[in-house]
């Protein structure tokens, strides 16, 4: 048995694994530990470098690159065990067999991990903090994610927003584009500058107008919009009351007494297309 | 009248509107640029309403006032509600601070009829204009057009939007002669063809080297549902000359809501959600799945049962397709099995190279196994004959009884 410690990110599990891989050490062996100081890992004289090259498909690379920004501490060892059966289990096309117990797994947490960088770009809210000299503005965000996408997740905000200033804290790590530089810097544990927006209140003004009492489904909204997003989100605490009063503004609607039709307005426009021919030309 | 006030009767007035894509513009972003946004990836969904409907656009008329009369609308010149307008520039703003918040892809606009169409249509550009060439706004821009306005409004409309739409509302010129009795189906049609010949036009100039080329990609209409008396067929085949002739990217159907301004010509009563779901799943068969309109809807049935989805009620009424081997079936074959969706018929096809697929496979796809049990043979599973043949094998998927009520338990 070793222990040995993956590191925090893909590049570093990636090092160890190949070097495992290379020693041919089993899965079985290995015991995964964040913690793990690295005195446990075995002096390098201690092992025999395997002369075969050892192929991985690309795809292979694409899900552990993915998986990896998982949050289950249990990612690496699943990570190791489908490496280890592609490249020493003879089971080259592992990657192929979705439906496999293992592959399966890997799956899902790359799902999850793929839907998390989409809700990050959704549910991400900017509030304006002000504006430099130049007029070039400063935005700062608040989010928690699940999982550790901050650094996948940004690329899409620097192309947004190029021209603004900004920065994303999460406890997770922190990324600020500021002047044209992108940083990133360690997680913090809760908001550092919680001071409101006036926007948020305008908002919620649309996120009240824009809903139709008369179509409620929650269950559809809570599927996209799963509630752990909502204490980040400024328009969410009016849920409740929405539809709360929605069954009352549909009745009103229902027993309204029906409004009569207005005679046509003298309107020369109105009068044009009434002139019109029924069928257009070339229709 | 504050912003705040405004933007609650002008939001409000747009709601009724289904249409939310914001994905297929030309890929583009602010790095380059002096202003902010991006577009051209998969849309994005910042926000969902309760009545589970998705907030990807600041969705908005620039005015509610109206000379038109129809009557599913709560717009129309014969209702009471209260009447505004956003300035050109209150628009631009509100756009920009909602995008740079992160709030929106971008703006949807559309507007009541003042004075003319072309009038109602010049105000609508103004806005796109002002935000793409004043404020280099790089995000997603949605224009509802006028069939009536000038083709060259249109064309100007295209240039600044990457989707553009008119909204069919009703499928045949005699709903909407007595519920819209300004609109005209030919004319409408006629301008749809107009601006897939504007759309083709651009999209080769754009791949014969133009890559700067500013244009739109598509064009989108809505139909409602349940307002006249058209039949799914009706809509359905609607829905195939939309999709076949003026190749729409979407057609929206929209459930006839009540709205707090009824009127006497059209009474108001619950949305029909349920068939708005049915008409969007045969809708989703028919582009992506390869069935035909007939087979989705038989000549003798008009409308789509409510109880199931339209793909299990064809497979019910075509058993002897089945059951498929999950081995040797096509892919043609097997995205017809009810419960295979695209997806995991590629990885199914991907798998079955390797290994003999089994049930549990199946299960690991998350795919239903009550669902395609009936329908699959698998390495350990082969369907009983009787179960294929039996009348009653409907009734295995019939929901639990439930009432029907918009504001069941389940809703709770």
């Amino acid at each position: 048995m070793r222990t040995v410690d993956p590191g925090e990110n893909f590049e570093s599990w990636r090092a160890v694994a190949k070097r495992l891989l290379q020693e041919a050490v089993s899965p079985a062996e290995v015991i995964w530990e964040g913690d793990a100081l690295p005195c446990l890992f075995e002096e390098p004289t201690a092992y025999k470098v395997n002369a075969d090259k050892l192929v991985v498909p690309a795809a292979f690379m694409d899900l552990a690159k993915c998986v990896a920004c998982h949050g289950d501490p249990e990612r690496w060892a699943l990570l190791y065990r489908i490496l280890w059966r592609i490249a020493r289990g003879g089971e080259r096309s592992l990657i192929e067999i979705s439906s496999d117990y293992e592959m399966a797994r890997a799956r899902r947490m790359e799902k999850s991990v793929r839907r998390e960088i989409h809700k990050m770009h959704a549910f991400v809210r900017f509030r304006k903090t002000g504006e430099d000299d130049t007029g070039r503005e400063r935005f700062v965000a608040w989010f928690e994610p699940d999982h550790f996408i901050i650094e996948a997740g940004t690329p899409f905000f620097v192309k947004r927003f190029a021209n603004m200033d900004w920065s994303i804290f999460t406890p997770k790590g922190c990324a600020h584009w500021i002047g044209g530089i992108l940083k990133f810097s360690p997680g913090c544990s809760s908001d550092p500058c919680d001071d409101p927006d006036a926007m948020e209140e305008i908002w919620r003004v649309y996120y009240r107008s824009i809903f139709n009492p008369a179509r409620l489904k929650l269950k559809m909204m809570q599927t996209e919009m799963p509630k752990r997003y909502w204490k980040n989100l400024p328009e969410a605490d009016l849920i409740e009351s929405l539809v709360a009063e929605s069954r009352g503004r549909v009745d009103g609607m229902l027993t309204k007494t029906p409004r009569e039709v207005r005679p046509v307005l003298k309107n020369a426009y109105l009068e044009k297309l009434r002139n019109l021919p029924e069928e257009p030309e070339g229709g | 009248m504050d912003l705040a006030e405004k933007l609650a009767i002008l939001a409000d007035a747009a709601k009724y509107d289904a249409s939310c894509a914001s994905s297929g513009a030309n890929k583009r972003d602010s790095r380059d640029g002096k202003g902010v946004g991006s577009a051209g990836g998969s849309g994005i969904c910042h926000s969902y309403a309760p009545d589970g409907r998705c907030i990807s656009l600041l969705k908005i008329l620039l005015t509610n006032r109206c000379i038109y009369d129809c009557h599913y609308c709560i717009n129309r010149r014969s209702s009471n509600v209260r009447r505004t307008a956003f300035t050109a520039e209150e628009a631009v703003t509100l756009t920009l601070d909602f995008y740079k918040r992160n709030y929106i892809e971008g703006l949807f606009l559309s507007s009541g009829i003042v004075r003319s169409a072309d009038h109602t249509m010049e105000q609508v550009v103004q806005v796109a204009r002002t935000l793409r060439e004043q404020h280099d706004f790089r995000g997603y821009i949605h224009l509802k057009t006028i069939p009536e306005a000038s083709p060259e409004l249109i064309e100007q409309a295209a240039r600044y939007a990457d989707r553009i739409s008119i909204n069919l509302e009703l499928p045949t010129q005699v709903s909407l002669d007595r519920l819209a009795p300004e609109k005209n189906l030919a004319r409408t049609q006629q301008a749809m063809g107009r601006i897939k010949l504007k759309l083709d036009e651009a999209h080769d100039r754009r791949k014969n080297g133009d890559r700067k080329l500013r244009h739109a990609t598509g064009q989108s209409t809505q139909v409602i549902v349940g307002a006249d008396d058209s039949t799914d067929a009706d809509f359905l085949a609607r829905s195939d000359v939309l999709y076949g002739t003026y190749k729409m990217r979407r057609v929206y159907y929209s459930a006839f809501s009540p709205i707090p301004e009824p009127s006497v010509v059209l009474p108001v009563k619950a949305a029909p959600l349920v068939r708005e779901h049915r008409l969007y799943q045969a809708d989703w068969l028919m582009r992506n799945y390869g069935f035909s309109t007939s087979e989705i809807l038989p000549a003798e049935t008009p409308n789509l049962d409510l109880r199931i989805d339209p793909k299990l009620a064809w497979a019910l009424r075509n058993r002897q397709e089945f059951p498929l081997d999950v081995q040797t079936a096509t892919r043609g074959q097997l995205v017809r099995v009810p419960g295979l969706g695209l997806r995991n018929v590629d990885r199914l096809i991907a798998i079955r190279r390797h290994t003999r697929v089994r049930l549990e496979d199946l299960a690991r796809l998350r795919v239903s196994l009550p669902k395609v049990r009936p329908f699959l043979i698998t390495a350990d599973h082969h369907p009983a004959r009787y179960l294929l043949d039996s009348d009653r094998l409907i009734d295995r998927f019939l929901p639990k009884p439930v009432q029907l009520d918009l504001f069941d338990d389940e809703n709770r």
